[in-house]
Order: C-alpha cells, then sequence, then structure tokens
C-alpha cells in the first residue's frame, strides 16, 4: 500500500484515526472514513482516472459533485458490477473495488487513443456523411466496429444479488438539499408546523458549507449545519432523509428519489441497498445549489485541470492539497476563495482573471504571494497523462503547474423546477439561466435560485420556508431567527463562454468533456444549419452524456448564441428531462423485480395440485395446471388419457379462475339484458344460461354462464382473461349509462372456488358426495342450477357441460375449495375419477365445437362464430347498432368452421393459416387461419377449429392448413364445427 | 398525476383506470339515432389541447367511475366529480 | 454538396471549413403548388419523395419550431414489418424495403442496422398468437423465424431465459430484417434531399388557419403571413385533431403520451431488437452503448410530451426482471412523445372532404418505422389523387363500414392497442 503522498498533515472532516484499504484497477491504496473514491484517489496522488468517450484522451477528477464527467469508474465484482459511477459520490469502505474504464490494454496505455489522431476525420456528425460505400460494408464491417467502441463501462451479464425496496412518503413540503437554504428552509416551515421531508444526496448535511472555511454564527459551515440537522431530527413533524437523490419531479407535485441505503459499505444482503421514493408533497422547496461552469480553451481536458470549487472542497473536507503548483483561472470572484484556501494549505498559487484589474473588488483578498493576471485568458496547456503547465493568450507566457482551477460562474440547479415543462431564463446580473418564476407551490433558495452570497442564501432558505408553511395552512409567529454568516466576496461574474483563442483551436477546446464535443463540433453544427440548441445537441451529442449536459450545457449555448449572432437569452435552453442524476432501474422496479415482478395468484386447491404432480402454466397471473403427467407419460400422452377419462368415465378440472359476478336488485335481469346479446330478464328461477356480451363496436367481447338463482338474484361467470374488464365495464354501463335501474353487483371472483365436473359416471359420482340437492335428470335436468352441500359446505351447482358430456360446475366458498375438490375426488374414485388440466380442456372444448379465447380474438363477430341467432331482435343491448354495419354482416367474413386432415395422419397447429393453393406469397393469400387444433383421442385423428372466409358455405371444400415458420402444409377439409356428439344427446341424459 | 376522489380523497394515478372522452352520451337503440350518431359515438374523439372531460375509474379504490376536467397540455386537474347522478349524494 | 471519400479527405484536410448548410433557410413565397403542414419525419419524407418520385418541387414544408422536432426525434428508433394485418404488413415490408436503401437513395447514412427483432412469448396461448403472426408474415413475403428457448437464450443472452422467471420464456419469433436506425438522420437526410430537389423548408412558421372557399383548399395562415396552396397536405403527428379541426375535420384520434427512456452508454450487451411478451418493454441498444426502451402509453389524453412515474416503474420493473443484468444499470433520462392513437391502431392516409386537402396521421406505435413509406405513398396520393395501392386500406371510411384494420383485436380504446 502507499502513502497518501497529497494528504494534508491536518484539516477537513475525515476521521483520521481509522485507516481503510481499497483498489483502483487492482491496486491497493489507503483512505479514511469521510473520504469520497475521488478525495482518496487524489490523496494517493492519483490524477488519471479515466479515458474520454470517443477520443479516449487521458482524463481525472474534474470535480467533487454528481456532475463529474472524467472520474467515472466501475465498481464491484460479478453481479455486483456498476459502471460508470462518479468517484466523487463513492464513498469508499474497506474493501471497495474501483476499476477505470473505457481503455485497453490499461489507462496508461489506451490503444483507442489513436482515436485523437484521427480526430480531424471525425468531427461532429461524421457518420451521416460516411460508412456508405460500399453498401455492404456498412452492416459488415462499420457498424460491428462502432458497436464494439461504444459505451463506456461494461455491465457483468449476471444477475443482481441485491434487494430493493420501494416506499412511499406524504409530507407538506419537500426541500432539496441540506445546505445552508435547505436547513434554514426545513427549520422555518418545521417550526411553523408543516410536515417537512428534507432530502440531501450527501452522508452528511451541509451542502458546499463543508468544503469552504466561510462560517455561520462562528461556528465552521459544517458544524452549523450538524447542529441544526440534530435540531430538526429531534422535531416529529420532519423527515430526513440522507444520501437520498431526488431525481424527478412528476404531475401533482409528485416526486421520486432514490436513497443510497447500503452503497457507503460491504455488500450486504441483510438490508436493502437502495430504496426507491414516491413523495407526494404539497410544496417544494428546491434548494439544491450551483455547479459550477467549466471554462472553454485549448487543452482544457487535462488530468490537472479541476473546478476551482471542488479543488477548495479537496483541501477544506477532505485534507487533500490536489496540486502544489496551482493556476486559477476565473471570471468571477468565487475562485479568489480557491486561490485563498490553496494558497492557505501550501500551493503556490497563480491567479488568471479574465475581467479587468479595475472591475475586480476580490483582488485585495488575494493572499500576498499569490501573483495576479487581469484581464487575461489560460490558452493553452501542457502535458499527456498530467498537466505540466498552461501558456496565457496576450503574454505567451507559460507556467509550470500540476493543477489548473477554472471557473466559468456557477448554474443554478433548477431541474426539479423545470421538469414540469417551465422554461428557465437567462439572467444577465448572474450571467446564468435561472427559474425567476418557479410556479405554483414551488420555491427556490440558495444557489438553486442564483443567490450567490451566503447571508442572502440564509435568509432566502427562511423566507421560502415560512411561505411554503403559510401556502399549506401554517400558522407562522414571530420572525424568521437569520443567523449571522461570514462575509463572501461579491460574485462579479462577467461571462466567457469560450477563451478568444479557442477559435483558432477549437479542435482541443472541449465544451461536453464526456462526450468529447469541442468548440470545432459547435461551429460545424452552426455552419451546416444545426445552430438551434436543440438541433446542435443532436447533432453533436452535447449534453448526451451521463453528467446529462450538467456541466457544458450552458457554455454551449453561450458559444452557440456568438456563432449566431444572437443574445444568449434568445438561444433558450435544451428541454431539463428527469432524471436529474442517474439511478439504477432495479433501486426503481424496488421489489417488482425478477420472481416479484407480479403476483402470482393461485386457487384454493393449488396445493393438491402440486401435490398430484401437476405440470403448471400461466394465465395472466394465475398459475393453473396444463395437465398432470403420470410416470412415463408426456405432455400428449397425458392430455389424450384425460381426455379418455371424461368421455368414458368422469373427470374434474380446477376452473377457479374464471371471473364472477353477483347481481341482485329488481331490476337485475334488465341490466343483463342490455349486456348480453341474448335475453336474460325471461330466465326461469333456477336454470342457467349461455351468455355473449359484445363490445360497444360489435364485436364479441366475452362469453360465460348465466344463471338465476332468484327472482332478483344473478350469478354469472365471465372468462378468466376478461375477469376484470367486463367488471369494469358493467360498472361504467351501469353507473354512467342506466344509473336508473336498480341493480347492485360485485365481484365474487376470490370467494368461490369453481370445479367442472364431466363424464357420463359423473351423476352416479357425485350422488356419493353431494346432500340437499336431487341430481337425477327429471329433478335437474341440462342447464338447471341448485344448491346443495359437499364435504358439508354449501355448494351452487350449475349443470352445463364444455365438453358435450353430463357435465356439471361446482361453485364451493373459496375457504372450503380444496375440501370440496377431495370429497369430489373421493367420491368419484369407484369410477376412476381424473383430475385434468388446461390442455385436456382444450380438446374437449375443440371437439365439441365450443369457442373460447383463440376465436374471442376481438375481431370475431357473434355471427362469425355461429352465435348469430343468439342476437335478440327486440331489445337494444350494447354493441348492438355497431354491430350492423355491413362489414360486420356482409360477404367476406371470416366464419367459424371446423378442419380436419384429408389423411389421418395430417397434424394441425394453432396459428396455421388457411390457403386456397400453396406457394402463393401476397396480402390476400391467407383464407383465415386455425384458431384451436388438438389430437383428438376420441376421433382418433388431429382435429381443429378455424375461421374460413365465407366459410360457412364452403364445407366439404378442401384447402390447406400452412405454417410457413415450421414448414409444414397438410391438406385439410372444412367441416361443421362439431366433433362428438353432434347431436347434443350426452349432455341431456 | 393524484385524482381527488370524491369518495377517497387525493389518491395516486395507479389506482385509478382511464375511460376516456366524457363529453358524449350513447345514443340508445332502437331510436332516432342513425349510424352517425353511433359513428360519432364509438369512434370520433374532440381530443382537445386543453380542458377535456373525461372517465377515470377508481378501480384500485371505491370504483366509481368519475367524470374529472383535466387539461392536457399540464395535465392540471380542475374538478372531479362523480359520473352519474350520485354525483349529488356526494356534494361534489 | 455530394458526401463522398473525396469531399470527406477534402474538407478534413480544410478544417471542415466549407461544409456548406445541409438545407437553405428560405423565406416563405407567397404561393406553392404544394403546402405540406409539418416539418417532421413524415412531412419531409412525403416532400422529398413529391419530388423524387414525381417531379414535383414548388412545395413548401411548413414546420412550426425546429425541423424534426416531434416525433422523429423521440421514438426508440425500432424498425420493423412484423404485422398480421395484411394492410400493415404490406405497408410496413415497402417502408422496411425503403428503409434497406435509403442511405444511399438520400447520400445520408440513416445508420439502418438490421440485428433483428425478436418477440418472447411466455405461455402457450402466445405462442401460439405469434405462431400465427409469424406465418401471415411469412405469407406476406415478410421474413419470420420461431426461436424456441435456447435459441431465444443464444441470441440475446442478456434476457433471463430460465425456468424460474416469473414469465418464463418459452420461444421468440424473430424478424431477422428488423432493426433500428439513427432517428434524427432521418429527418436530416430527408430535409436535405428535399432542399436540394429544390422544396421550401421553412422552420418557425406555424400554420395557423386553413383557407378553404367553396369546398376547396386555397391556403394556410401562419405565424410568418398567408401562403396559398393548391394543395394541403396535414402530416402532424402529435397534433393531428388540432390541425385537422382548422379544416373542420373530426377524426378517430386520442393523443397520447408514449414514454421513452434511455440508459447510461455501456459496452454491448444486446444485439437485438427485443421485447418482453409477458408485459409492455421493448429495448434496443443503440450504436452509443446506451439501452433504450419504451412501455405502454401513460394511458390518457395529453399534449404534454411528458411521461409519469408509475410507467417508469412498470418499465423499470420489466427491464430488470426481462434482463436481470440491468438491474445495476442506470436509467439517464425519460422523456414523453405524443402518440396520436386510432380506434383500431392502424393509420389514415386519405384524402378528405375537402378538395385538395389530405391528410396523414394516426400512426399510434408504427410511426417512425413507417417514415419512408409513409412519405411514398402520400406522396403518391397528392400527385395522383388516388391512394397508393399499399395504403389504400388506411381510409377514414373504415370506421364507418366496420372494416377496421386491427392490429391486436382490442376495441376502440386507445389505451389497449
Amino acid at each position: 500500500m502507499t502513502g497518501q503522498s497529497h494528504r494534508l498533515p491536518q484539516g477537513g472532516l475525515i476521521d483520521r484515526a481509522q485507516t481503510l484499504s481499497f483498489t483502483f484497477d487492482g491496486r491497493a491504496l489507503s483512505a479514511h472514513p469521510g473520504d469520497t473514491l475521488a478525495s482518496a484517489l487524489l490523496a494517493n496522488g492519483v490524477h488519471l482516472t479515466g479515458r474520454s468517450f470517443k477520443y479516449h484522451r487521458p482524463r481525472g477528477l474534474y470535480s467533487s459533485g454528481p456532475e463529474e464527467p472524467n472520474a467515472l469508474v466501475t465498481l464491484g465484482t460479478s453481479g455486483r458490477t456498476e459502471p460508470n459511477i462518479p468517484a466523487t459520490m463513492v464513498e469508499v469502505y474497506d474493501g471497495l473495488v474501483a476499476r477505470s474504464q473505457n481503455r485497453w490494454p490499461s489507462l496508461k496505455f489506451d490503444a483507442l487513443a489513436v482515436n485523437s489522431l484521427l480526430k480531424p476525420f471525425f468531427p461532429a456528425g461524421f457518420y451521416y456523411k460516411t460508412f456508405m460505400w460500399p453498401r455492404s460494408f456498412w452492416c459488415r464491417l462499420y457498424e460491428p466496429m462502432i458497436r464494439r467502441a461504444a459505451g463506456l463501462g461494461a455491465l457483468a451479464n449476471e444477475p443482481d444479488p441485491d434487494r430493493y425496496k420501494h416506499a412511499h412518503a406524504h409530507c407538506d413540503i419537500l426541500v432539496v438539499g441540506a445546505g445552508p437554504a435547505g436547513l434554514m428552509a426545513a427549520r422555518e416551515a418545521a417550526l411553523a408546523g408543516a410536515r417537512v421531508l428534507l432530502a440531501d444526496e450527501r452522508p452528511a448535511p451541509g451542502g458546499h458549507l463543508s468544503g469552504e472555511t466561510i462560517g455561520i454564527d462562528g461556528k465552521p459551515g459544517a458544524a452549523w449545519a450538524g447542529a441544526v440537522a440534530d435540531e430538526l431530527a429531534a422535531m416529529e413533524n420532519v423527515r430526513l432523509l440522507s444520501r437520498t437523490t431526488v431525481y424527478g419531479r412528476y404531475d401533482g407535485m409528485t416526486f421520486g428519489a432514490v436513497e443510497r441505503v447500503g452503497d457507503h459499505r460491504a455488500p450486504d444482503s441483510s438490508s436493502p441497498r437502495q430504496r426507491s421514493w414516491t413523495i407526494h408533497s404539497d410544496q417544494l422547496i428546491c434548494a439544491a445549489g450551483a455547479i459550477e461552469r467549466p471554462l472553454v480553451f485549448a487543452g482544457n481536458d487535462r488530468p490537472g485541470v479541476m473546478l476551482a470549487a471542488a479543488a477548495r472542497s479537496y483541501v477544506n473536507r477532505y485534507g487533500v492539497l490536489p496540486g502544489r503548483n496551482v493556476v486559477v483561472f476565473t471570471n468571477n470572484d468565487d475562485a479568489y476563495r480557491t486561490a485563498n484556501d490553496l494558497a492557505g494549505a501550501g500551493a503556490r498559487v497563480t491567479l488568471v482573471d479574465s475581467r479587468a484589474e479595475g472591475e475586480v473588488a476580490a483582488r485585495a483578498l488575494l493572499p500576498a504571494g499569490v501573483e495576479a493576471h487581469y484581464g487575461e485568458y489560460v490558452a493553452g496547456t501542457k502535458g499527456r497523462a498530467h498537466l505540466r503547465g498552461v501558456t496565457l493568450a496576450s503574454s505567451g507566457r507559460g507556467i509550470a503547474c500540476d493543477l489548473l482551477c477554472v471557473s466559468g460562474g456557477w448554474n443554478p440547479t433548477i431541474h426539479l423546477l423545470s421538469h414540469t415543462g417551465r422554461k428557465p431564463v437567462w439572467d444577465e446580473a448572474t450571467a446564468s439561466f435561472a427559474m425567476t418564476d418557479p410556479g405554483d407551490g414551488a420555491f427556490a433558495a440558495g444557489g438553486a435560485a442564483a443567490t450567490f452570497d451566503l447571508g442572502l442564501t440564509l435568509r432566502e432558505g427562511a423566507t421560502a420556508g415560512r411561505a411554503a408553511a403559510r401556502a399549506c395552512g401554517c400558522r407562522l409567529s414571530g420572525k424568521a431567527d437569520i443567523p449571522k454568516a461570514g462575509q463572501l466576496p461579491a460574485y462579479g461574474v462577467e461571462a466567457l463562454w469560450r477563451v478568444p483563442d479557442a477559435m483558432s483551436k477549437a479542435q482541443g477546446s472541449f465544451v461536453d468533456l464526456q462526450n468529447d464535443v469541442t468548440v470545432a463540433d459547435l461551429e460545424l453544427a452552426e455552419r451546416e444549419g444545426f445552430g438551434h440548441a436543440e438541433h446542435a445537441k443532436r447533432y453533436t451529442t452535447l449534453g448526451m452524456a451521463t453528467d446529462q449536459g450538467k456541466l457544458g450545457n450552458v457554455n454551449a449555448l453561450g458559444i452557440l448564441s456568438e456563432l449566431r449572432d444572437m443574445p444568449v437569452a434568445q438561444a433558450g435552453t435544451t428541454t431539463f428531462r428527469p432524471l436529474a442524476t442517474p439511478v439504477a432501474l432495479g433501486a426503481i422496479a424496488g421489489q417488482a423485480r425478477g420472481r416479484d415482478l407480479r403476483p402470482v395468484r393461485h386457487t384454493a386447491m393449488y396445493r393438491w395440485h402440486e401435490s398430484h404432480d401437476a405440470v403448471f402454466t400461466q394465465a395472466g397471473l394465475w398459475l393453473r395446471p396444463y395437465y398432470y403427467p403420470r410416470e412415463g407419460e408426456d405432455f400428449a400422452a397425458a392430455a389424450a388419457r384425460e381426455v379418455h377419462a371424461v368421455r368414458s368415465s368422469v373427470g374434474m378440472v380446477d376452473i377457479s379462475t374464471l371471473g364472477k359476478i353477483e347481481l341482485k336488485g329488481p331490476d337485475a335481469g334488465a341490466f343483463l339484458d342490455r349486456l348480453y346479446i341474448n335475453s336474460i330478464s325471461k330466465m326461469k328461477l333456477g336454470r342457467t344460461r349461455y351468455g355473449v356480451m359484445l363490445r360497444e363496436d360489435g364485436m364479441v367481447f366475452d362469453d360465460g354462464v348465466v344463471a338465476r338463482l332468484g327472482e332478483d338474484h344473478f350469478f354469472i361467470t365471465v372468462t378468466t382473461a376478461h375477469a376484470a374488464q367486463v367488471m369494469q365495464h358493467m360498472e361504467f354501463c351501469h353507473q354512467v349509462h342506466w344509473p336508473e335501474l336498480d341493480v347492485q353487483f360485485c365481484s365474487v371472483s376470490e370467494a368461490w372456488a369453481a370445479i367442472a365436473v364431466a363424464g357420463p359416471n359423473t351423476r352416479d359420482a357425485l350422488a356419493r358426495c353431494v346432500t340437499g340437492l336431487d341430481l337425477s335428470n327429471e329433478a335437474f335436468p341440462f342447464l338447471a342450477a341448485g344448491e346443495g352441500r359437499i364435504d358439508g359446505a354449501p355448494v351452487r351447482i350449475f349443470r352445463v357441460s364444455f365438453s358435450g358430456e353430463l357435465g356439471y360446475e361446482i361453485f364451493a366458498p373459496a375457504g372450503s375449495g380444496a375440501g370440496v375438490w377431495r370429497a369430489i375426488m373421493e367420491a368419484g374414485e369407484p369410477y376412476g375419477i381424473t383430475s385434468f388440466g388446461t390442455e385436456a380442456m382444450t380438446v374437449l372444448r375443440v371437439e365439441k365445437g365450443h369457442v373460447a379465447g383463440p376465436e374471442l380474438d376481438g375481431r370475431t363477430t357473434a355471427a362469425d362464430l355461429g352465435l348469430g341467432r343468439m342476437m335478440a331482435r327486440k331489445k337494444d343491448y350494447i354493441g348492438r347498432a355497431m354491430a350492423e354495419r355491413e362489414g360486420l354482416v356482409g360477404a367476406g367474413r371470416q366464419q367459424l368452421i371446423g378442419l380436419k386432415p384429408v389423411g389421418k395422419d395430417g397434424a394441425l397447429r394453432m396459428g396455421a393459416h388457411l390457403v386456397n393453393e400453396l406457394g402463393a406469397v401476397g396480402p390476400d393469400v391467407s383464407q383465415g387461419r386455425v384458431t384451436s387444433a388438438a389430437y383428438s383421442p376420441t376421433c382418433g385423428h388431429f382435429i381443429a377449429l378455424g375461421v374460413l372466409r365465407d366459410g360457412r358455405s364452403r364445407i366439404g371444400e378442401r384447402l390447406y392448413a400452412v405454417s410457413p415458420l415450421h414448414e409444414e402444409q397438410v391438406e385439410v377439409t372444412v367441416t361443421q364445427g362439431v366433433f362428438v356428439d353432434a347431436q347434443g344427446e350426452r349432455m341431456r341424459v | 398525476m393524484r385524482i381527488t376522489c370524491p369518495w377517497c380523497g387525493p389518491r395516486p394515478l395507479s389506482e385509478f383506470a382511464y375511460g376516456g372522452d366524457a363529453g358524449k352520451t350513447r345514443p340508445g337503440y332502437p331510436g332516432k339515432a342513425g349510424p352517425d350518431a353511433w359513428m360519432d359515438y364509438v369512434y370520433l374523439r374532440e381530443n382537445p389541447a386543453g380542458r377535456h372531460k373525461e372517465y377515470w375509474h377508481h378501480s384500485g379504490g371505491c370504483r366509481s367511475w368519475l367524470v374529472v376536467t383535466r387539461d392536457t397540455t399540464n395535465h392540471e386537474i380542475a374538478k372531479v366529480a362523480l359520473a352519474g347522478p350520485q354525483a349529488k349524494d356526494a356534494g361534489s | 454538396m455530394r458526401y463522398s471519400l473525396s469531399s470527406i479527405l477534402r474538407n478534413a484536410a480544410t478544417g471542415h471549413k466549407h461544409w456548406p448548410k445541409q438545407w437553405r433557410q428560405p423565406e416563405p413565397k407567397k404561393a406553392y403548388d404544394i403546402v405540406i403542414v409539418g416539418g417532421g419525419g413524415h412531412g419531409l419524407a412525403t416532400a422529398y419523395y413529391l419530388a423524387r418520385n414525381h417531379g414535383l418541387t414548388n412545395i413548401a414544408v411548413l414546420e412550426k419550431g425546429y425541423l424534426g422536432n416531434g416525433n422523429i426525434g423521440r421514438n426508440t428508433t425500432i424498425v420493423r414489418s412484423n404485422y398480421l394485418c395484411p394492410e400493415n404488413g404490406q405497408f410496413y415490408e415497402h417502408s422496411l424495403k425503403l428503409w434497406e436503401g435509403l442511405s444511399q437513395d438520400l447520400n445520408y447514412n440513416v445508420m439502418l442496422s438490421q440485428r433483428g427483432v425478436l418477440n418472447t412469448f411466455h405461455t402457450p396461448a402466445q405462442r401460439d398468437a405469434a405462431i400465427r403472426r409469424g406465418n401471415a408474415m411469412r405469407l406476406h413475403g415478410v421474413d419470420a423465424v420461431l426461436l424456441n428457448r435456447e435459441e431465444v437464450k443464444k441470441l440475446a443472452p442478456a434476457i433471463d431465459c430460465s425456468p424460474g422467471a416469473r414469465f418464463p420464456v418459452r420461444g421468440g419469433l424473430l424478424q431477422p430484417r428488423g432493426g433500428s436506425v439513427r432517428h434524427d438522420a432521418v429527418a436530416w437526410g430527408f430535409a436535405r434531399g428535399a432542399d436540394a430537389r429544390g422544396v421550401d423548408i421553412i422552420q418557425n412558421c406555424e400554420v395557423t388557419g386553413i383557407r378553404i372557399e367553396s369546398g376547396r383548399v386555397r391556403g394556410v395562415e401562419t405565424t410568418r403571413g398567408s401562403i396559398a396552396a393548391k394543395k394541403i397536405a396535414i402530416v402532424v403527428a402529435g397534433r393531428s385533431t388540432l390541425v385537422g379541426n382548422m379544416a373542420g375535420l373530426r377524426l378517430p384520434i386520442e393523443s397520447h403520451v408514449l414514454q421513452c427512456f434511455v440508459t447510461e452508454p455501456v459496452k454491448p450487451i444486446l444485439d437485438t431488437v427485443v421485447s418482453f411478451g409477458a408485459d409492455h418493454f421493448a429495448v434496443v441498444q443503440s450504436d452509443k452503448g446506451g439501452l433504450v426502451f419504451n412501455g405502454s402509453l401513460d394511458g390518457y389524453n395529453s399534449y404534454a410530451q411528458r411521461g409519469n412515474m408509475e410507467t417508469l416503474e412498470s418499465v423499470a420493473a420489466c427491464a430488470s426482471s426481462f434482463m436481470p443484468c440491468m438491474s445495476r444499470l442506470r436509467l439517464l433520462r425519460h422523456w414523453g412523445g405524443i402518440n396520436d392513437m386510432t380506434m383500431d391502431g392502424s393509420p389514415i392516409i386519405t384524402r378528405t372532404p375537402v378538395k385538395g386537402l389530405y391528410f396523414n396521421g394516426g400512426w399510434c406505435y408504427g410511426g417512425f418505422k413507417a417514415t419512408p413509406a409513409s412519405g411514398w405513398t402520400y406522396a403518391h396520393l397528392i400527385a395522383n389523387d388516388e391512394p397508393h395501392e399499399f395504403a389504400s386500406g388506411f381510409t377514414l371510411s373504415r370506421f364507418e363500414t366496420g372494416l377496421v384494420i386491427n392490429e391486436n383485436g382490442a376495441g376502440p380504446q386507445p389505451g389497449l392497442h
């Protein structure tokens, strides 16, 4: 382990008593608690931290915050690999593993740095003009090459072992940022009684105060902030969230935030890594501070060039001296603090100020020994892997240095004020885009409001806190207690978008460091007609890197406005989009990840199915038995056995997933008349009827069984797939169309388990377990509905059949479902009762010619499906009017038919299309399709249902069922759609 | 977005399902309404940029259908009422 | 200036100081033969093909903002022709064929990348629906391949194909010729091509009214004055109803937000465009390395071009479940485009009751991939006053007759398409 060559002997908010070890590119290094990876690397003298995106130029630490464009590292190993993380936001823990990115074979020597030499050929938008010849080379050579060069870091293709949580928070006032403005705002609002949520992205409160020497109320800034935070933490109406980034604002004052719960310590599966928050607030106070702007000049991207405030924060907050020979290049007074603090820490400092000397009041603040140049610019830099010196523009003088601190002014952090569409406006006084009118319910304070004086910031925070509290109905008392802040130099910024010399060295003057966008790129964009900010962004990729243009965008807007000869105020900004800071998708997903993506629905009999080796299939969120293989059986054999059991004796299937709706009221029948195409209100008591519903556009919506259990009492079943939609539709019809109807209804889908029992021995089997209901054909004929008991539980029994066999559907209270199932199983034992799954169910209903999901695909009419005769003529019902349109009743409709192979061995499959002749291609070739197909053990060959153009008039015709995907073609005969017991005798016995 | 349900108070969007244009009344059948009226009812939409009266179903709550007046350019909600005559009972 | 190896070398040698504007910035003339309302992808393509295929060049394209600021620059860049309905199949296949020659035709590299479009399926019913659609594609003359689980895993190793997944993958339907295109370049390439043939592209020119006299169009009112026109072609995705209303059109259209999402760039992890059959989620990795994806519509009428958090959470859940390695991938940005959704999920390209007025819109989810064919067939309609055979089904009258082109079977509720 090497020593911390750049650690100052004292100072900083770090715990020097403890030493942590971590690795960077495999090298073991040391740090102290309180260090970020960035400060630790600097302490160890590591400046070169990465390679740029396009030209692979060596890059070093540039900032100390989330805006970091250069020092992006990959953290962790295997499933915990996390690319592109700014080193400035990583808290070092013992054992942290970090690697540099986008370099091969090593960070010091990167083969693709050759791109830098080819720069003349790769200006902005170069690929639109090239890689076109010869045509085939694009997909074989050029594009694979471009793709290989893509990206910065790499993901590991392994599942993420960590956990994430999602949480909701409700508050009156959300304060974003726990710097001086945010703390004051939160305190005032909380004292007024508002429920306050204060979120800050750092581990400790204070914002930029932690990196400054300036004090408040005679205390160091960080200490003052800590005291206020303690006071807030003790209040019941305040919640503090540290390490929490509010990434987006959404409609209705909803905010997304991510809390990094475990990222600052060694991975540990016992607690979530991150927690994603949905915050519902009444008011927003944006106190997110400001981000320093770079300066644009030739060679401004070299390792050793750093934002001025970042440089002093490394000294003050982390006790690290980022350079010993320092040049500070600025267009404002703020950077004088950097000159001061670095000189105070022992560095030799030279100041270069673009402003004329007479205009700079702050010059008096410079300590002795700092050489200052006014009206001067840095025009170029020297060095490769690290800065060795700078050249001044007017004097041409060279100055040797190992750190160049730059400050082009400050940009207020206004993302959360802009996400809902509000546009910032140009503020000449601070040379920045500011949100002068944050809109209803929103406030900005401090740096976020372009206020750069500490005393004003404290006052503004307090004022915002009180105003927000008042807006949510709190009563204010007394006056705000504003602490006394140390004095800062006036800001005095003079916009400088690029040093004048940058024109001639435009290629090496970087505007967007991460995406390698230079002044030359912007010039080219403007020259070719892409001068509009949005065009320039898209043409050059400006601002589209992981820092989202936080550093470069305003400079670019300034440069474009100069190129276009218009005031920057008119150039406008590009749109601020969430996320303000990148967030891991796993965190946003929260618990809904992997197996927990959606809940799983089980029926009451699930455990029985499971213990009887059912193979399950997904049906929406449900798991349903697909088939129950016995020893040595495959899918087909099991399904054939199950079908045979029903046709020859008795079988039973779990149909609990059906939607079930219970209706009561004098108008229940009339209501159902308007929903179903057939008449319901005239049904006899104790009877069931098959019903079909349409959508208002005339297409079939759903089908099921309607049972009349009392004069004013109906019970209906709807398909599993449409259960929720039908209920919603019925509520709409009742509440909106026909509120005058006196009917009440309720979804009881989950209250009832349901079992269909079918086969010639069903009555005998059920007679052994059903009490309280005479099941004889005379007392309980086909389509009867009644009530009885099984296993002590009250059950509803409907004599209906989808298989065409003697059949009953039995509904039992869900809690009794498993018991009733077992009781029927037991009762059927002498008859070899067999449980069957959804595959056998399909075979049985296809044999009988019943339609189901594949036929009800939303494009078929009742008439298409042969159900036209059910459509009542003397009443209105949903869908009636539109079902009469010419396109729905005319010739050429695809109508339901049956299909069987001409040769006995032909196999039919769902999804095959019906064609008149083989080999043709075109929009009219398909005459229809196979909707449902199965091998029928009863018929001894494949059978199918299908829809065919004018099918009902084509019975007996021969066609081909083709599946080009499988290179299959089977000659088929068109038949009536019923393959078993066409007379319908078996179900009536 | 949050919708203030007249029964349940302000609730998040995830509890609601959208039902579209609430500016139309279903033509009766049989009745005087011809194909044009049905075409209008089933297929045509006002689709304004600005205030829009639209149905929402509080499907994850009280199951009421609501008529919400919302601005389609900024998603601000001006009014929420129960659909149908129950609106009077809820005092909205 | 034509882009060629020699023009590039020449310009590189002179510091790229001599590239001309890619299109002119003309002042609007008093009158044109044809005014195209809307300078997005489809409008520019229409202008280009009017000039290229029909020799018509006295044309203005009017754009209210900057060129290409609508959906052409807000989509997930996916191109495919994997449709079920024959009307859509032949139209989108024509489009894909145009995409395949577009860079050469425009002399502008739109970076078509045919790495395949894969839709996974997860249940027997979904498999059958995929077979149905795949066979329809093959019968339309479109390429389609059915993959089993192992083949899906091989093609896209990032997908969770384990049996333990919440919705285990059973297989997928692949269109090998599907892929992605650099979206902005499409607008720019068509603009440059149209401009070079004499079309005036006029930005910052918002149409505020359409002048109609005795049932015939006469011209448009704009923020830059009146412009007379013999023919007016509306093609304003995201504002179809609003511009249509100016000419008294009432449309079967609702405008909805569809969000797009992009992650930080990473080294290649996904070669193919894939969509998750168990939910609404489709993803493509761009040439820059970012993963670009979308989910379902936000679900309510909107012109706000911004999305909600519910959809964000839903796509994040799908992304990190379908492709577990995306769990630690960070999302950079999400934004909304306005989709004009028709009541059957298919577009409208048609004459209108007003003579000389044409309407193109209602592209639902298919707008970007349709760009060249939309321009091609719309240009045909405008030039000949007769629909092109590949777009003849995209009428307004289909809603009256009931012969709708219902790609997924949902009813007249846009949120379900």
